[in-house]
């Protein structure tokens, strides 16, 4: 499966990149005038489903057709993966559903009884879950886990269904299909298992196949193909239908595109349209929110009345001596067969006050140990950090401690990083009290925690909430926060936004800019997003196998990729393009 | 290597086990040839030296404490648990004839509890708030049975007013059942919670919801994808129910007249019989250990994420 790399669009509108076979389906349904008119597989009509009196998802229409993909977008909340399900007749556990229409070919589905549901999943319907880690049955052998919708709907003998399950591994791309039958999916990587669980959902050449957020478990590279294998199912007249809130992803798969708020169908038409021509004011903020290279040096959140964005006002960075400097950082860790395994090799760097230094790549890159090593928490096996010429690394506990206020972090999950019984004023206060001027009294602590939470946009109401009881944006706001108590020189931000929704990862993103412009905070940013990566950073370290393959100014790396893994990432990262 | 260090940690934690019941004979009071004549002659009184030395002699109290200790040890390895201060023989034969009885009992009333256990769970969880109280509920109030009062009721309601089971039960298959029943029903409360509690949180993981998309049922979900997954905490917890199991036997084989260690343990305790209380003390020890392994490999069986660690379970 090739990838096309078509980032060279002379369009200028909008690049829509995509494997070969998804650019074969026809553009609009009924458009070109040689194709066929695609014919409709899927028709749901005014679907409401609700949960102990609560509608999430309020009458909404849609038809998938076959040998196309709809996608259908939204963020967290706003009823799609609710949809997906019921579209299989597993709603769930205390949900009320009605729907005025829901045929799948020439058979109606509503009203159905769960025998009969039973003989559609699977079988009619293929169903791909977010994370295959946990979406298979870890005790279970792979080949069974593939082979398991035939055995559901009694197709062949245990042979002949163990023979098919290795056939479909293959069929899907996965090497050595007889060995990986044999193991269990802990045994294999992220993108294998994602193969083996599609494999699983096409078992049965099912007419539909619906995937809910197939690729956000997976790595950039690997993500890619994952949607390659669903872009050739499509091409083979298959009908897909994905859940996705990544709108990236949705411009390289689908044909048609339902953009889903708070349970309603806002927008809904050819991706094409969706993405270069919005109509609705959530969906334009939705692709507003999409950081890239052209959202760099701007807000990613639109004011309110403005039709422009607004730009950055960067402080000057000072390129004089840097503020943190690694020097040839290696940090082996013993394996489980006793040999040492390096994760790190030979990483230099250096941040200079008041930028930001992107560190990318994918998982096991040994990004997130260089923070650690950047931080102090980690010794390095060789190589020294030095902070302001200053050696860092090399300082013992007790001399480093005074120094610890220098550097602050921001972690992916700040729920994990609190103390869950701590309310936000107690983690405030004590973060403030390791700083530089701790507080005299508590009304002092108090008065500058407020004005801590004015400065990541919250308020006096939030100052007794308890961290459990925030939204994630939110919680990613007191992690900012309690960062900036003790008034540090560099913030690691490792994976700041990753768990967020896209428009909320906006509002967090901003808010790290703009204390930046009126902080003159700098930030080492580690992601492996390099659209996040490209809109936040000046300069950028690429990593892989713990050495950095490329490193140098942000355009620069984006533009003239030097290094094929680079090259490779670039191209396999779905990307939304669209000239403002 | 993992092998080995376990192998090593089983012998080290029976040695453990032998010095300690070793010097808890030494804390006894008085002078040990004393006791035991006193013992056999059913009086207490002193003894002149003539008297004592041949009992001294033939236990052996005359030779240094580290003699003692060394050969009590030393004897250990070659299975001799020592001899029995009351009835003049080795404590292997006054164990060894009661044994069995017990530990048909425990394991017996261990896989009964677990087959009453995994019954009740898979037909109560997630089964709408009756069926589901009524589940957890019937767990609830078995697992906080004593044993002692199960047996009691039992032998009044099934062999007294309903004679169907024999009220001094021997160690035949129908006496059996009511002592299984006794030990296994506050066993098989504690493991259905903890069952019905993964069981709980199986059902709502996505590779059950991913099983239902394939079009498989409700049941063929729950005995192919949870039970699996559910059991393992249960095991886990199932070599100290074992020896649990074995302090709860004392019980049930009491009430019950039934042969077994528990009587034997309750007569030497009475008795005073110190060597054969420190022999059952150990084997009661072996049975923990060797229920630990055993733990061990049938956990690594059920789920073979454990097996690329552990070479213990190549089972």
């Amino acid at each position: 499966m090739s990838i096309v790399d078509d980032r060279n669009d002379t369009d200028g509108a909008v690049a829509v990149t995509a494997a070969t076979a998804a650019t074969a389906a026809p553009a609009e349904p009924g458009a070109a005038g040689a194709a066929p008119p695609p014919v409709p597989l899927l028709h749901v009509e005014g679907l409401r489903v609700s949960f102990a009196g609560t509608e999430v998802v309020k009458g909404i229409s849609f038809t998938a057709y076959a040998g196309r993909c709809l996608a259908i977008v939204g963020e967290s909340g706003s009823g799609k993966s609710v949809t997906a399900r019921t579209v299989v007749g597993l709603t769930g556990a205390g949900s009320e559903v009605s729907v005025d229409r829901l045929e799948l070919g020439d058979r109606d589905l509503s009203g159905l009884g769960e025998r009969q549901w039973r003989r559609i999943r699977g079988k009619e319907v293929g169903f791909v879950l977010q994370d295959a880690l946990v979406s298979l049955d870890q005790l279970r052998k792979v080949g069974h886990e593939v082979a398991e919708p035939l055995a559901v709907h009694g197709v062949g003998d245990r042979r002949a269904r163990a023979a098919k399950a290795i056939e479909l591994l293959e069929s899907v791309g996965v090497p050595e299909p007889e060995v990986r039958a044999a193991q269990r999916p802990y045994e294999l990587s992220g993108g294998l298992r994602q193969r083996a669980l599609i494999a699983s959902a096409i078992a049965l050449d099912p007419p539909l196949v619906i995937a809910d957020e197939p690729t956000t478990a997976l790595d950039v590279t690997v993500g890619a193909q994952v949607l390659d294998l669903l872009a050739a199912s499509k091409s083979r007249g298959t009908s897909i239908i994905l859940i996705s809130h990544d709108l990236a992803v949705v411009a390289r798969l689908a044909d048609d595109v339902a953009v889903m708020k708070g349970g309603e169908i806002v927008e809904h038409g050819p991706v094409e349209d969706i993405l270069r021509n919005p109509q609705h004011a959530y969906t334009k903020a939705l692709l507003d929110a999409v950081p890239s290279e052209h959202t760099r040096g701007t807000h990613l959140v639109r004011p309110a009345d403005g039709e422009e964005k607004t730009v950055r006002s960067r402080r000057p960075v000072d390129r004089g001596r840097p503020l943190i400097e690694a020097r040839h950082l290696v940090k082996a860790f013993r394996g489980p067969d006793g040999k040492d395994r390096e994760v790190v090799r030979d990483v230099s760097f250096e941040v200079f006050s008041g930028e930001t230094l992107g560190i990318v790549g994918e998982s096991g890159s040994g990004k997130t140990t260089t923070a650690r090593i950047a931080l102090a928490l980690t010794p390095p096996t060789s190589g020294e950090v030095l902070l302001r010429g200053e050696p860092w690394s090399a300082l013992g506990l007790r001399q480093r401690r005074p120094a610890r206020s220098r550097i602050g972090v921001v972690y992916q999950d700040p729920l994990s990083s609190f103390d869950p019984r701590w309310s936000v004023d107690r983690i405030l206060a004590d973060a403030l009290s390791r700083g530089p001027r701790p507080p005299a009294n508590a009304t002092e602590a108090r008065r500058r925690s407020l004005e801590l939470l004015e400065q990541v946009g919250l308020g006096h109401g939030h100052l007794t909430s308890a961290p459990l009881r925030l939204s994630g944006g939110q919680r990613q706001r007191v992690a900012i926060a309690r960062a900036l108590a003790p008034e540090p020189e560099l913030i690691v931000c490792d994976e700041p936004v990753s768990a967020l929704d896209v428009s909320v990862q906006a509002q967090v993103l901003d808010l790290l800019t703009d204390l930046q412009d009126e902080l003159g905070v700098t930030y080492l940013f580690i992601s492996h997003d390099l659209g996040v990566i490209h809109h936040m950073c000046d300069r950028i370290l690429v990593m892989k196998d713990g050495e950095v393959v490329e490193s140098g100014g942000a355009d620069e790396v984006f533009d003239r990729p030097r290094h094929p893994y680079t090259q490779q990432l670039l191209t396999a990262l779905p990307r939304l393009e669209v000239a403002r | 290597m993992k092998l080995a260090f376990r192998l090593l940690s089983v012998v080290a934690v029976l040695i453990a086990a032998a010095s300690v019941t070793f010097f808890a004979q030494l804390m006894v009071p008085g002078d040990r040839a004393t006791t035991i004549l006193n013992l056999q002659n059913g009086r207490e009184q002193e003894w002149t030296a003539s008297e004592l030395g041949p009992v001294n002699e033939k236990f052996g109290f005359d030779n240094p404490l580290v003699v003692q200790y060394l050969h009590y040890v030393g004897g250990l390895f070659r299975g001799d648990l020592g001899t029995s201060y009351t009835q003049y023989q080795s404590v292997n034969s006054v164990i060894g004839a009661q044994i069995v009885p017990s530990l048909v009992l425990t394991a017996s009333a261990l896989v009964v509890a677990w087959a009453l256990a995994i019954g009740v769970t898979l037909l109560t969880v997630k089964r709408g708030r009756f069926v589901t109280g009524l589940g957890s509920g019937w767990e609830t109030f078995a697992a906080s049975l004593p044993t002692y009062w199960v047996g009691v009721v039992l032998l009044v309601v099934l062999a007294v007013k309903v004679p169907i089971f024999p009220v001094i039960g021997g160690s035949g298959a129908w006496g059996t059942v009511l002592p299984v029943l006794t030990l296994a029903i506050p066993l098989a409360g504690f493991l259905g919670q903890v069952t019905r509690d993964e069981f709980d949180k199986v059902l709502d993981q996505p590779f059950v919801t991913t099983a239902r998309t394939r079009g498989m049922g409700d049941t063929a979900v729950r005995l192919r994808h949870g039970l699996r997954h559910a059991v393992l905490p249960g095991i886990t917890l199932s070599g100290w129910a074992l020896g649990a199991l074995v302090s709860g036997a004392v019980i049930a084989e009491n009430i019950y007249g039934r042969p077994g260690i528990g009587q034997v343990l309750v007569t030497a305790v009475n008795t005073r019989d110190v060597p054969t209380v420190s022999g059952i003390v150990l084997v009661v020890a072996g049975v923990y250990v060797v229920a630990n392994v055993l733990v061990d490999i049938s956990y690594a069986v059920v789920d073979p994420r454990l097996r690329s660690h552990s070479r213990l379970a190549t089972a």
